[in-house]
């Protein structure tokens, strides 16, 4: 048990359940932010509820932070251990002929959802813990929908959000679908759910594209 | 027909190589690839050149000695076939075929095209066996009822022939399948279960130290094994893996 993570098995099983975590995650995440669309009261309710609620803020979210990081630091170690098992390129490598582009640029697609993470932070958690935890303003529950309106102001943050929601259906078009495989999952149910992943990979970041368009053309005055 | 190769030369395993250019005349669609290295050598040969260094014995799909990279593809353009069995009929006249070595840390040149394959054996000395006593006294295997979809599972895992195809096309240069298909062969049969935990455990720990890369399920290897060992074997791996870990 000892040995596990330190295994090229165990580290492809923890690279995958860290990665259905996420999956979890986005999905609540996806849930809550459509309501920005459809029912911006419930938006309101809802972020007023996840960002006051203390097991939402001082246990969930410590765990999820956990799981993001977890997830980065095993995909670098893991990317560094694969480079070092191939020391002399190859002159001509036919990748595309056995496998598809998604999956064998992981890496690639992981370095933008990271940089996309970074500007995410930027905009949304650390103006939320300097406004709460550091400034401690008296909370109102209607402010947030109107903050999230306004940060969809301006075009190009809403371009870097569209690019990064593309690369992250690339990530979770091979990613989803194969944590399965990784934890050993490969049935008769495996087609089956394999589509679902996929169609879920496409449907969850088509949908946070289209909330970011919309809330882009749907201002409200300050 | 006429070919231009583009071979990599490596006078042994501390040298550094390099691509080297030979023109090929005279060459039949009907003839295997190996025979065109053949042609390729003699030439080489009458010239007083070194001839091109590559493995291979019994030309018929089953050793798994020849091992080449060729044009981007391990054993070449064709599918479910080994270099001996890729016929030149596979190519056109006035082609530029590249022709390497398979490239991972685990499988170091040796010469030209010829690579040290004994990680292989070494994962196999670890673990890909089973303790039974042939000294005339053992009993007969097919005493023992095994379900058909079982029996069928273990023989397709036990047609591998380790010639580390599946090394040589995964960007990751991972020996899942390899090892997968030898853990699989046993862990679908009662004979098998009696060292199933320490099998596991052991040859994985042996294909990490060989320098192999980590699986990330492209699905490369599977498509470029001569013999089509499926990625099911490497689902059951990771379970048999995860199981053994729990236990011991």
């Amino acid at each position: 048990m000892s040995g596990l993570l330190k295994s090229s098995i165990g580290r492809k099983v923890a690279m995958a359940l860290s990665g259905l975590f996420l999956v979890v995650f986005l999905t609540q995440h996806f849930v809550i932010n459509s309501t920005a669309v459809l029912a911006p009261e419930l938006f309101n309710t809802w972020s007023h509820f996840m960002g006051t609620n203390g097991l939402v803020q001082f246990g969930l979210q410590p765990v999820l932070i956990f799981g993001v990081v977890f997830h980065f630091i095993m995909g670098f170690a893991l990317e560094l251990q694969n480079r070092k098992a191939r020391p002399v390129k190859y002159a001509s490598y036919k990748g595309g002929a056995a496998a598809p582009w998604t999956s064998r640029n992981m890496i690639i697609s992981g370095l933008v959802i990271l940089a996309f993470l970074g500007l995410h932070f930027y905009d949304f958690w650390i103006p939320e813990m300097i406004h709460k935890y550091v400034e401690t303003h008296p909370e109102d529950p209607t402010r947030y929908y109107a903050e999230t309106v306004h940060k969809f102001e301006n075009p190009v943050r809403v371009g870097l959000y569209v690019l990064s929601f593309v690369l992250l259906a690339l990530h979770l078009w091979h990613g989803f679908a194969s944590s399965f495989q990784s934890v050993g999952f490969n049935n008769k149910f495996s087609v089956a759910l394999s589509k679902f992943a996929k169609v879920w990979s496409v449907a969850i970041p088509v949908g946070f594209i289209i909330i970011a368009v919309y809330l882009h053309f749907n201002q409200i005055p300050h | 027909m006429k070919l231009t190769l583009k071979i990599w030369r490596q006078k042994n395993a501390q040298a550094k190589g390099q691509m080297v250019t030979y023109p090929i005349d005279g060459i039949d669609g009907d003839m295997s690839f190996l025979e065109m290295m053949d042609v390729l050598n003699n030439e080489l040969i009458n010239k007083g050149e070194e001839p091109v260094v590559f493995d291979h014995d019994c030309r018929e799909g089953i050793c798994g000695s020849c091992s080449m990279f060729i044009n981007g593809e391990a054993h070449g353009p064709d599918r479910l076939v080994t270099t001996c069995q890729l016929h030149m009929r596979k190519f056109k006249d006035g082609d530029t075929i590249t022709i390497e070595p398979w490239r991972a840390a685990g499988f170091p040149v040796i010469k030209d095209l010829m690579v040290d394959r004994s990680s292989f054996d070494r994962i196999q000395h670890a673990g890909g066996f089973i303790s039974i006593n042939t000294s005339g006294n053992t009993q007969d295997a097919n005493a023992i009822p095994i379900e058909k979809i079982d029996a069928d599972a273990a023989f397709d895992a036990a047609t591998c022939i380790g010639c580390g195809a599946c090394v040589a096309s995964c960007k990751n240069s991972s020996a899942m399948l390899f090892v997968s298909a030898k853990v699989s062969q046993f862990a679908l049969l009662p004979q098998g279960q009696v060292e199933a935990t320490d099998r596991v455990l052991n040859m994985v720990k042996q294909m990490d130290e060989e320098g192999f890369g980590n699986c990330t399920n492209t699905g490369a290897c599977e498509v470029e094994c001569p013999k089509g060992i499926s990625l099911e074997n490497i689902a059951r791996m990771n379970r048999e893996y995860l199981a053994a870990s729990l236990k011991g």
